[in-house]
């Protein structure tokens, strides 16, 4: 994933599919945060009584916090305006969320770091944080819950499963061994580059009832079959990771790590992706949510690389549309795996600080991990999350049972009907079969300029 | 210039008029360009790292490089297309208005109808294609209704074509506005003068209209190459990502933080940039033109 648009999350994702580029970009920004706003407006309504539960929950005092304002930078389908006026609610400080799309996001943390107070890092971009000394560790001691963070995180395990590592799994890029390296830790230490706090396991969404069989394979996206009719998405550093996936699901090559790629095995999959270009394989490529969506619910393709919340919004449209369960067999297939933290920039000190862990500690508290659920992702301590949730909804998202009762989305529109299942079933289900992670290569450069290869051929 | 006033005079009035200009221009612009001409030149550790120093090498990757000539190939394609449309578009709108439309009232106010499209922002603009050109879009349900397809045209969105329909959309006006303005100036009693003298409408055309609409259609050109060169976003869109331009290739460097060969693929661009306009300035005498 990582891409801006990702996460309108709302049930008409038509419209401001607007991507990047100038004004262009700040005008399809304010009219996402507006709708936003409206719709977490009741969001928030709906969710006050339950908030009373973790107030209290400052420890610095009111008097000396009120002037505080924290800004919280990045990808829309992370940084969520509903999310952080819950969080300013019950922390008692200014909280802005800003939104920018992934290649955005990590240049301004790097080129004006003190512009922004919390940054939104995937793994790999908070390798690349380190690297640049923008951030500072942050004391995994201060985080109330970290000890009830899934050790998918913590520890690079879940349920007795090692979390692979091909790409930059969260848990690699979790630690660092001082509070101002520079260079990850393999291993646990006490200080933390970011603290995860959405993640989920993406695949194929497809048109059950166009393609005509069951997916759980990712070589139908290349299936001569589906000519003209597939799509894969445009972010090179993601899109070559799904064409790796399909690649080595068709048995064309087997990658020594889909994540770190030889130059070699770029020019294999670019190549690859070429021919497949020239044949008619891809009607489109997309790079934002709602493009994703549109291309899917206007018919123009059956089956494309996707996200859960689109595959839930076309299926919103009332068009058949099933998350592919891609589980891991024979080594190959799997879920992509990606997980969004945040970062504590380095200029950050004093009370602003102070409140900065508040408001680290809030998210991992429940109201977020409830939120997010209810589009799909995970949080990273469920155990909170789930007092946020109804039994309904944790049996849906979570446990992969059919669902109880209708099922709505964040902002209170039905979503499920009754009896629905969870593509991939239940939470272990989908995160043990995560074979890979968004990356960025060591030969990122060489992949990009062949991606561009792919894109003008 | 008065021959009458004295040279400092002169000096302190010209830097007086030109002020504005040079206080939006040098930080705005010259200020930006000077910090990516300086990027261009930098090493990179390849994690967005500079090293400040002086190396060539971003220049000799970026001129090396097949990929470059591919990309200037797919955006010169692009410019050209667009250019050839919104100027014979352009220059008969313009022509029309001028020329056809005896009220000027009414002109003005076709002219003013020419601008409706711009009360919308551009991204809206190019969106509304996609429902009209898609797979299930109007045109070949239509054609499908008509009979005239049996497949719905595939080659109407997420191709060549709509990038183009959407460029000619989105810069027609470029060109009307200028043309308009340096057509407007003809005196009507010369294209009079021309018929009385038994020119047909061809020779006025060829012998009047276009030579005096030449610094419009310089303009025009001016704004529409200009655009059409520095954009990605629409490339992106409209062909569903099936083609990049020179914009759209150093936009993904950036988003791996490759500054260097960004920056220098931008200068690059600016450069031929500067040299396609000065040859259409060499061409057309604008300054003189327009002062008339």
């Amino acid at each position: 994933m990582s891409d801006e648009t990702k996460g309108t999350f709302t049930s008409d994702p038509a419209g401001t599919g607007a991507k990047t580029g100038g004004k262009a970009n700040v005008k399809s920004a304010k009219k996402l945060s507006r709708r936003t706003l409206l719709k977490g407006a009741a969001a928030v309504a709906g969710a006050a009584a339950g908030s009373d539960a973790i107030r209290g929950f400052p420890t610095i005092w009111a008097q000396e916090i009120k002037d505080i304002e924290l800004r919280h930078v990045g990808v829309s389908y992370s940084v969520v305006k509903a999310i952080g006026d819950q969080a300013a609610k019950d922390l008692g400080f200014k909280v802005t969320m800003q939104n920018l799309d992934t290649s955005a996001a990590i240049n301004r943390f790097i080129s004006q770091p003190n512009t922004v107070d919390i940054a939104d890092l995937e793994g790999w971009q908070a390798k690349l944080a380190a690297k640049r000394g923008v951030i500072q560790g942050i004391e995994v001691k201060k985080i109330k819950e970290f000890d009830n963070i899934l050790p998918i995180f913590t520890k690079g395990e879940i349920d007795g499963h090692k979390i692979p590592r091909q790409g930059i799994s969260p848990y690699e890029a979790m630690y660092i061994a001082k509070p101002d390296a520079t260079d990850l830790n393999d291993g646990v230490t006490e200080w933390a580059t970011f603290l995860p706090q959405v993640y989920n396991a993406d695949s194929i969404g497809y048109r059950p009832d166009l393609v005509g069989h069951e997916v759980t394979e990712w070589k139908d996206l290349i299936d001569p079959k589906f000519k003209g009719k597939a799509a894969i998405l445009d972010v090179p550093a993601i899109g070559i990771m799904d064409a790796a996936l399909c690649f080595e699901s068709a048995g064309l090559i087997k990658y020594g790590n889909k994540g770190n790629m030889t130059k070699e095995e770029i020019d294999f999959t670019c190549n690859k992706l070429i021919e497949l270009k020239k044949q008619g394989q891809f009607r489109a490529t997309w790079t934002t949510f709602d493009q994703s969506v549109q291309l899917m619910a206007a018919g123009e393709v059956v089956i494309q690389s996707m996200w859960s919340p689109a595959v839930a919004a076309v299926r919103v449209k009332e068009i058949p549309c099933v998350y592919a369960p891609v589980n891991v067999k024979n080594g190959k297939e799997g879920y992509r795996g990606w997980c969004n933290g945040m970062g504590l920039m380095k200029h950050l000190s004093g009370k602003k600080l102070d409140a900065a862990y508040e408001y680290l500690n809030w998210y991992l508290s429940g109201w977020q991990g409830g939120f997010v659920a209810r589009y799909g992702y995970y949080s990273p301590v469920p155990s909170t999350a789930k007092k946020f949730l109804t039994p309904a909804e944790w049996a849906f998202w979570y446990e992969g049972q059919p669902a109880p009762e209708v099922v709505n989305d964040p902002y209170g529109v039905a979503m499920e009907k009754a009896g629905t299942k969870r593509d991939g079933g239940s939470f272990l289900d989908r995160v043990k079969n995560i074979s890979c992670w968004n990356t960025l290569m060591d030969e990122a450069a060489y992949m990009n300029k062949r991606w561009n290869d792919f894109k003008v051929a | 210039m008065q021959p009458s006033q004295t040279p400092s005079r002169v000096n302190f009035a010209g830097w007086l008029y030109v002020s504005p200009l040079v206080l939006v221009l040098v930080p705005f612009f010259v200020a930006p360009i000077l910090v990516v001409l300086a990027a261009s030149f930098f090493a990179t550790d390849g994690f967005g790292g500079l090293t400040p120093g002086f190396t060539l090498a971003s220049y000799v990757e970026v001129l090396h490089s097949a990929l470059t000539l591919k990309l200037y190939l797919a955006t010169i394609k692009f410019t050209v297309l667009t250019w050839i449309f919104t100027l014979i578009i352009g220059f008969f709108v313009a022509y029309f208005l001028v020329f056809h439309v005896r009220n000027q009232l009414l002109a003005i106010g076709l002219f003013l109808l020419c601008t409706v499209p711009f009360w919308t922002s551009n991204i809206i603009r190019m969106i509304s294609w996609i429902p009209l050109l898609g797979k299930e879009g109007l045109i070949n349900q239509v054609l499908l209704a008509m009979g005239v397809i049996r497949q719905p045209l595939e080659i109407l969105l997420f191709s060549d074509l709509a990038v183009v329909i959407a460029y000619v959309h989105q810069l027609t006006i470029f060109m009307i506005v200028p043309i308009f303005n340096s057509m407007a100036r003809i005196d009507k009693k010369l294209i009079e003068a021309a018929i009385d003298a038994g020119a047909s409408r061809l020779d006025i055309m060829r012998l009047i209209v276009v030579p005096m609409s030449k610094s419009g259609i310089a303009l025009g050109t001016i704004f529409v190459v200009s655009i059409v060169m520095g954009d990605f976003f629409v490339v992106k869109v409209m062909s569903g990502g099936g083609s990049a331009s020179v914009v759209s290739a150093f936009y993904e460097d950036v988003g791996v933080l490759q500054y260097p060969t960004a920056a220098a693929s931008a200068v690059l661009l600016t450069l031929v940039l500067v040299a396609i306009v000065s040859l259409i300035l060499r061409t057309v005498d604008i300054r003189q033109e327009i002062t008339r």
